[in-house]
Formats: C-alpha cells, sequence, structure tokens
C-alpha cells in the first residue's frame, strides 16, 4: 500500500466515524437492542474481505482453510444479525394497531 | 466499464442503504424498513463483491454462504428475547474473529507486503483476535456457563500491560521482517486471544452491558481494520459506523451508571459484596394482593418500573395484562425504563414489546423523571439498584451519584420482591422503608396475576 492510498482511505474513515455519530445517536433507548444486532449483521460486511480471501485462494489448503472460516463466520454475522433484527422490530408495534386486533 | 470501477460503485450505493437503514432506525415506526434497506445494501455489496476479478473460484464461497447461513438463521429463529445479549456477544466475537481471519488470510498470500499492509495486518489480527476471544467470554457470562462474577488476581494489571508489551515488540519484529516471522505472527494471534480474555474476566455480570456495547465498537473497528488490510472502502465506512454505535452505546451506559468506562474494565465492582453505605432501618409495610388491587383500581395514573427481575420471573405476560384493565379502568398506564434495566440497552423495551406492550407506552428515565410526582402509583418490578434514593442522598452508598427513576416521589410506591434479601453487591435500599412503600413479597408473577385475578373477579 503506498503512503496516498492510506491517507485516503484514513481520510474515508474519519468522515464515516463522523456520520456513524450524528445518524446513531438519534436512535432512541427503545431500539438500542435492535440497534446492537443490526450493527452486527452490517459489521459482517468483512463478508466481502473474506470472500476475496476464499475466492483467490487457489489449491492452497491452508489458504482455503481461513478463506472457507472467514466466509462462514461472516455470513453468520450477515444472515443471523439481519433475521433476528426484523423478528425484534416486527414486535415493536404501536397502540392504534393494537387496539385494532 | 472496467468491472472493478462497476463494483466500487455499487460499494457507494451500499454504503447509501446502510446509512439510511441506520437513519430509519430513530423511530420505530420506519425502524422494520430500515433494517431491510439496510440488508439489500449488504446483498448488494456481496453479489457484486462475486464479479470482482480477484475472484477465480466458487466453491469454497459457496460452502462457506451455506454453512453460515443455516447456522445464522437457526440462531435468529431460535434465540429467546431474554436471551439477545448473549447472542450479541457471541455475534460480535464472529465479526472479530472474521477480520482476523481475513488479515491472516492476506498475510499468507503475500507475506512480503509493502510496511504499511502490514501495519494493517496486524492491527486487522490484534483488534479481531481481542474482540473474538473477548466475547467468547462476554458470552460465556452472560450465559452463566463460566459464573457471572468478577474474577480477580494478585497482579492482573501488570500481566495484562506486559501481555501488551509483548504484543507490540512482536509487532514491531514482524513488521521489520514480514516474510520471514510466520512464527512470530502466531505469537501474536494467541497474545491477542489471551489478552481479550483477561481484560473481560475482571468484570462482573452487572457491567456485561457496557462491555458488549464496547465489543460491538471493535468488531466495527476489527472491520475497518480488515478494510486498510484488503483497500476497500466498504469495509471501512461500515465498520466506522458500527464502531460509532458501539462507542456511543458504551457512554450512555456508563453515563447511567455515573462510572468513567476505566472504573468498569478495571475496578472489578461487584467482586467484594460487602455493601457500604448509611445501614437503613426502618420497618417495611408488606401488603397483599387484595388491597394492592383496591389501591390501583382507585388510581388514575400508573407507572411500572421492570428491572431483569421481570424477565426471570417470565412476568411480562401478566404485567402487559394488567396494564390493560387499567386502561380499560381509565388509568394512564406507562412503563418507565431505566437505561441499564437489562443485560444489555435497550434489553427491557424488546422483552415488554414481545409481550405486545405498544412502544408509546415505553418511556424513558428523563421523561418520566420531572411528572412523578403526579403518579398515584409506581410498581417497581425486578428492579432494585435504579430506583435506590441512596444514589441521590447519601453519598457513601457506592451508586451516589447514579441517576435513578424517582419512584419515592410517587404518592404510593409498590415494590414486589421475594423477600428482604440484599439485591446485587448488597447495596441497601432506603426505599422499601418509605412512608409511602408497600411491599409485595413473593414471585413477581405471582403477585401480578393474584392482582389481575382481584381485577377479573
Amino acid at each position: 500500500m503506498d503512503p496516498n492510498t492510506l491517507i485516503f482511505l484514513a481520510f474515508i474513515l474519519i468522515l464515516s466515524i463522523f456520520l456513524g455519530f450524528e445518524v446513531i445517536s438519534k436512535v432512541p433507548a427503545t431500539l438500542h437492542t435492535p440497534l446492537m444486532s443490526g450493527s452486527n449483521a452490517i459489521s459482517g460486511i468483512t463478508l466481502v474481505g473474506a470472500i476475496i480471501a476464499a475466492g483467490s485462494a487457489g489449491d492452497e489448503t491452508m489458504s482455503i482453510i481461513l478463506g472457507i472460516l472467514a466466509v462462514t463466520f461472516a455470513t453468520i454475522n450477515v444472515i443471523g444479525g439481519y433475521l433476528v433484527t426484523d423478528r425484534m422490530l416486527g414486535m415493536f408495534k404501536k397502540k392504534s394497531t393494537e387496539a385494532k386486533k | 466499464m472496467n468491472i472493478d470501477i462497476f463494483v466500487n460503485f455499487i460499494y457507494i450505493i451500499a454504503a447509501i442503504l446502510f446509512v439510511f437503514g441506520l437513519k430509519m432506525l430513530s423511530s420505530p415506526a420506519t425502524a422494520r424498513r430500515g433494517n431491510f434497506i439496510s440488508a439489500i445494501g449488504m446483498f448488494l455489496a456481496v453479489v457484486t463483491t462475486l464479479l470482482s476479478k480477484q475472484i477465480i473460484d466458487f466453491h469454497w464461497i459457496v460452502l462457506g454462504f451455506v454453512i453460515g447461513t443455516v447456522i445464522g438463521a437457526f440462531a435468529a429463529r431460535l434465540v429467546a428475547m431474554t436471551q439477545m445479549p448473549e447472542m450479541v456477544a457471541i455475534f460480535n466475537g464472529f465479526g472479530g474473529i472474521a477480520s482476523l481471519l481475513v488479515g491472516w488470510g492476506a498475510y499468507h498470500a503475500t507475506p512480503n507486503a509493502a510496511t504499511l499492509t502490514v501495519v494493517t495486518i496486524f492491527l486487522s489480527v490484534l483488534i479481531g483476535g481481542v474482540t473474538f476471544s473477548g466475547s467468547i467470554v462476554a458470552w460465556g457470562k452472560l450465559s452463566e456457563v463460566f459464573g457471572g462474577k468478577p474474577m480477580l488476581f494478585a497482579g492482573q494489571k501488570v500481566v495484562n500491560a506486559l501481555i501488551l508489551l509483548a504484543i507490540l515488540a512482536a509487532g514491531i519484529l514482524f513488521m521489520i521482517n514480514p516474510d520471514t516471522s510466520y512464527n512470530i505472527f502466531l505469537a501474536i494471534v494467541i497474545l491477542a486471544l489471551i489478552l481479550g480474555i483477561l481484560a473481560v474476566i475482571p468484570i462482573g455480570g452487572a457491567d456485561m452491558p457496557v462491555v458488549i456495547s464496547l465489543l460491538n465498537s471493535y468488531s466495527g473497528l476489527a472491520a475497518c481494520a480488515a478494510g486498510f488490510v484488503i483497500q476497500n472502502n466498504i469495509l471501512i465506512v461500515s465498520g466506522a459506523l458500527v464502531g460509532a454505535s458501539g462507542i456511543i452505546l458504551t457512554n450512555i451506559m456508563c453515563k447511567a451508571m455515573n462510572r468513567s468506562l476505566a472504573n468498569v474494565l478495571f475496578s472489578g465492582f461487584g467482586a467484594t459484596t460487602v455493601g457500604k453505605g448509611k445501614g437503613v432501618q426502618g420497618e417495611v409495610k408488606p401488603i397483599v394482593a387484595e388491597d394492592a388491587y383496591l389501591i390501583l383500581e382507585a388510581a388514575s395514573s400508573v407507572v411500572f418500573v421492570p428491572g431483569y427481575g421481570l424477565a426471570v420471573a417470565q412476568a411480562q405476560h401478566v404485567v402487559r395484562e394488567l396494564g390493560e384493565l387499567l386502561e380499560a379502568n381509565g388509568c394512564e398506564v406507562n412503563y418507565a425504563i431505566h437505561p441499564v434495566a437489562g443485560r444489555m440497552p435497550g434489553h427491557m423495551n424488546v422483552l415488554l414489546a414481545e409481550a405486545n406492550v405498544p412502544y408509546d407506552q415505553l418511556v424513558e428515565m428523563d421523561d418520566i423523571n420531572p411528572v412523578m410526582n403526579t403518579v398515584d402509583v409506581a410498581v417497581v418490578i425486578g428492579a432494585n439498584d435504579v430506583v435506590n434514593p441512596a444514589a441521590r442522598s447519601d453519598e457513601d452508598s457506592p451508586i451516589y451519584g447514579m441517576p435513578i427513576i424517582n419512584v419515592d416521589y410517587a404518592k404510593i410506591v409498590f415494590v414486589l420482591k421475594r423477600s428482604m434479601a440484599a439485591g446485587f453487591a448488597g447495596i441497601p435500599n432506603p426505599l422499601f422503608f418509605n412512608e409511602n412503600t408497600r411491599m409485595l413479597f413473593g414471585d413477581a408473577k405471582a403477585s401480578i396475576s393474584a392482582v389481575v385475578a382481584e381485577f377479573k373477579g
């Protein structure tokens, strides 16, 4: 990696952190658990890196093992994280809809 | 068009969808759609990555997808809402190990990479490893596999400091000569894992909300570090969003306990069970279900203050039933939730939502406290420290200065409790002896059911 790339990536990192603080500080306390499980799913984005690792491993055994494990763990995060967040958020109901039942 | 430019373009769209998804989490009405939008972003990012030129072989990817999808889908379907903290803890760990493996894979593929890349590999492995083993310990404590007590030993801080120094020294050796340092690299992996374990074992079960928030943040940072390794923007953006989210939650939790992060991480709070603070004297006034019913029946506003004890007693559903009966009786019903009630941020809200309590009745501490003196009856169920007035008045109390829900300002307070035994960390609670407090002894579910039966009968 050349230093210019590093600066460029660091720039993106810093701006994203500020953006994250802005957006997430508006999430109400009542949704903090879904926020955590949902952000778990987002941190499963490592899957992108894992796919590249597993897909470029060739036929070298150790690379293949590392790649498969990385894809598996990241996929658990993505699939499990989004599904459980959806399940939880489905439970939050407003009073008016409650009365109709 | 160059395929890699196309892939990066889609990554931008994915990042936008993640941000919008998180923005929609600002209201329960739009949150579910927001989660879906975020999932679409993830889907786009993953599918386009498969088009990338570096991918020469798909079957290992498919194998990982299949195993991960099966485990993830089952875990998400089967987990009980009371177990959400354990699930989030272990998922943080999976995020960490995935970043560690990506870093390891990158090093394994090109051991003679440029120094800057080697630095990012080191960070990715270090943060990922600490996140993984720390999360496993947190999971073990939450699910009580390891026991929730803080584990302290003599010289713990010295040992941790030495391990950190060893990691830094090994890191420098590794960065100087990466292509001949495979053994040093493995040593770094192992030391990172040990550091994660040692960092979490001294922290008590009641402080776990802080720890899983912090580990949540680390799992994001681990993804960021992996993003630097493979020079991928989408990993950096998403990792930063998650990192920020974890830090915000950690901060909220610490404030709600009036403690610094350093105090939570290093003090071993709760290891000593000596309850300090003034011994409280006085007479408790027990009450039976029939009398509780008569008071509730006459009340025009009732606030329930649930703690984790409510979930332990599985009393959410019967409390909601009582709430509905009170409303039908013309009473205003709210649920006041302290930020550290439950085992993770927002945990009580999810448990009550599961029991069909509408979210507009869930009120935050800062909204209920100013109007507490207009409340006729405050019903404390399975909560103790978060309603302890000693936090306001007794400077010797270990929880002095912690913000509490001021239930003692309500006209009457019902406290549901198994017995007069002291709560966590044995902090005496003067609330129980107050003039306007009535104790309803027994199992919370049985007590509330008895009141509900009175209403119906």
